[in-house]
């Protein structure tokens, strides 16, 4: 089904995309959010805008989107199972249609225990895998979770997942992105990758199910700033693999910083010749700025025109 | 069974401050399998009090009395003359057991001991884990025998998530991840395509979201 998004677009006409990541604020200004959007706007496709990332509340997903509408990027608004139940989940995604997003991506969100609100009541009425299915259906069959029939103007969403090649159990992941795919998942956007090695025996499964002729992956990478972001990822972070000789080579570089961009532009040559990867999703977190020197040195700039 | 958890006692003691006289009521059934509120812990918690009222210049006088259930009307009948002359009654029961004996003595100044944790059992000697979340429509026969609704920290559905790894939850390094287990009991089962099936959102009508519930058997009821 074609929606009216341009990552759709890119991404159907055999285009490597390049997606990056925006936190909304702690506060109530958009300040930052607009300034990060105008500075990746011509070098990225679509930039997501994280619901309440790791549990801490920030300002919505869906009014920061609008902002970076406004500044004429494209948005991919998260949408998390932790905070809402179906009814809001249905009423927060019409207004976001309504308001011009036009990407959507369904996970179901840190627990609440790593933020700042860890007495929190959860919700996780529905899974993600629910979440797209549900999403896929109203578009395609226009019906509301509840079986209800929308009678007019269902939102169009291109559906987006997120897959994690570093979780266990190793041998279902591929599986278990398999199972995303029949929900109705158009994209996937990995975690961050430091293991190429078991990214690429991930996507050899993937092959071999042919799952990359169902939808487009594209891989996550993520600029580390210093030797202890990487070893915090190592063994802070669940869900994440980073070896050691990438802790290592940040440890020894005279210019972590720059080090680190270093091995992200390395990761993304790389990734661009694995068969079967559709794109690159940067996540630089809290560290924005340096995702266009990324991008231009890859060799992925400028971006492509799509109608 | 429900495990529950005694208050600290200074929590209790709080709730009863302006007391004289109060009863304490054990219950012979779940609480005292979990070593929280049977006959041994309410004469334990009775003397506990006196001693810190009396430390405290202003002593406490107590009774106590150990019910087969508390979650039965007929066995709360018997406190009858015993509350008559306390000023208050502490359950040591669960939730269910300080309901039933303040709708029996409407008049009556009655306190939870006890904190109702959860329906569990135990794992080790002095260890109990939940394991169900009480949702009214039990999907264990599709899950591994392994309830994903209450031992998933999300309650995912069709699962794992992306925070599984080496076996243990997102949440702690103690909790074990739910799915995981499914998925190697499933593996020995040979179910593992079963796993592949998107299972539907879940009908939370029938757990407490569509309000308090009710059992009934009519071929047992009376009259
Ligand atoms: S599926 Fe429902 S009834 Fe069955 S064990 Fe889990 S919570 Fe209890
Ligand atoms: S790690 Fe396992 S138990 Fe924890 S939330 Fe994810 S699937 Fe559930």
């Amino acid at each position: 089904m074609k929606t009216e998004s341009k990552l759709q677009k890119l991404l159907d006409s055999g285009h490597f995309a390049v997606t990056a990541e925006i936190g909304p604020p702690k506060h109530a200004s958009a300040h930052g959010i607009r300034h990060h959007a105008h500075m990746l706007k011509d070098y990225v496709d679509a930039t997501n805008i994280t619901d309440c990332q790791t549990a801490i509340v920030r300002l919505s997903s869906i009014a920061s989107a609008v902002h970076i509408l406004d500044c004429g990027l494209e948005p991919i608004v998260q949408m998390t199972c932790r905070d809402r139940n179906r009814i809001a989940i249905q009423s927060d995604l019409l207004g976001a249609y309504s308001l011009g997003v036009r990407n959507l991506l369904c996970l179901s969100g840190d627990h609440q225990k790593f933020g700042n609100e860890p007495s929190a009541k959860n919700v996780y009425d529905i899974d993600s895998i629910q979440l797209i299915y549900l999403m896929r259906r109203m578009r395609d069959e226009k019906l509301f979770f509840s079986g209800e029939p929308i009678k007019e103007h269902e939102p169009r969403f291109f559906i987006g997942a997120v897959a994690n090649p570093f979780a266990d159990p190793f041998e279902f992941r591929v599986a278990r992105l398999e199972k995303k795919v029949e929900a109705g998942a158009e994209f996937i956007q990995t975690q961050c990758i430091f293991d190429m090695e078991r990214f690429e025996r991930f996507m050899e499964m993937v092959r071999e199910r042919g799952i990359h002729e169902r939808v487009h992956i594209l891989a996550g990478v993520t600029p580390l700033k210093s030797w202890r972001a990487a070893k915090y990822l190592q063994t802070s972070v669940s869900g994440m693999i980073v070896p050691d000789d990438v802790v290592e080579r940040l440890k020894k570089a005279e210019d972590p910083k720059r080090e680190g961009i270093e091995i992200c532009i390395e990761q993304i040559k790389h990734i661009r010749n694995i068969p079967g990867v559709h794109g690159v999703h940067i996540m630089a977190i809290a560290w924005e700025e340096v995702v266009p020197e990324i991008v231009e040195r890859s060799g992925l700039f400028p971006r492509p025109k799509v109608e | 069974m429900i495990i529950a958890q005694q208050k600290p006692i200074k929590d209790i003691a709080a709730m009863i401050a302006d007391c004289k006289k109060v009863l304490l009521v054990g219950c012979a059934g779940c609480v005292t399998v979990c070593l929280s509120g049977g006959e041994k812990e309410t004469e334990v918690l009775a003397s506990s009090l006196r001693i810190m009222r009396r430390l405290q210049g202003n002593p406490l006088e107590t009774v106590t009395y150990t019910a087969t259930r508390q979650c039965d009307p007929e066995y709360i009948e018997a406190l009858e003359n015993l509350v008559k002359d306390v000023d208050a009654v502490v359950s040591l029961a669960c939730g269910v057991g300080v309901q039933y004996i303040a709708e029996r003595f409407h008049d009556k100044w009655v306190v939870p001991a006890q904190n109702t944790m959860f329906v569990g059992g135990s794992t080790a000697h002095g260890v109990w884990e939940e394991r169900c979340g009480l949702c009214g429509d039990c999907i264990l026969h599709r899950t591994g025998g392994i309830c994903p609704i209450i031992r998933c920290s999300k309650s995912i559905l069709n699962g794992p998530c992306g925070g599984s790894q080496y076996g243990k939850c997102e949440i702690s390094k103690d909790v074990d991840c739910a799915w995981q287990l499914i998925y190697d009991r499933m593996k020995v089962l040979g179910k593992l395509d079963k796993l592949l099936e998107i299972q539907p959102p879940k009908d939370w009508s029938k757990s407490r979201d569509g309000g308090p519930r009710k059992a009934i058997r009519e071929d047992v009821m009376i009259g």
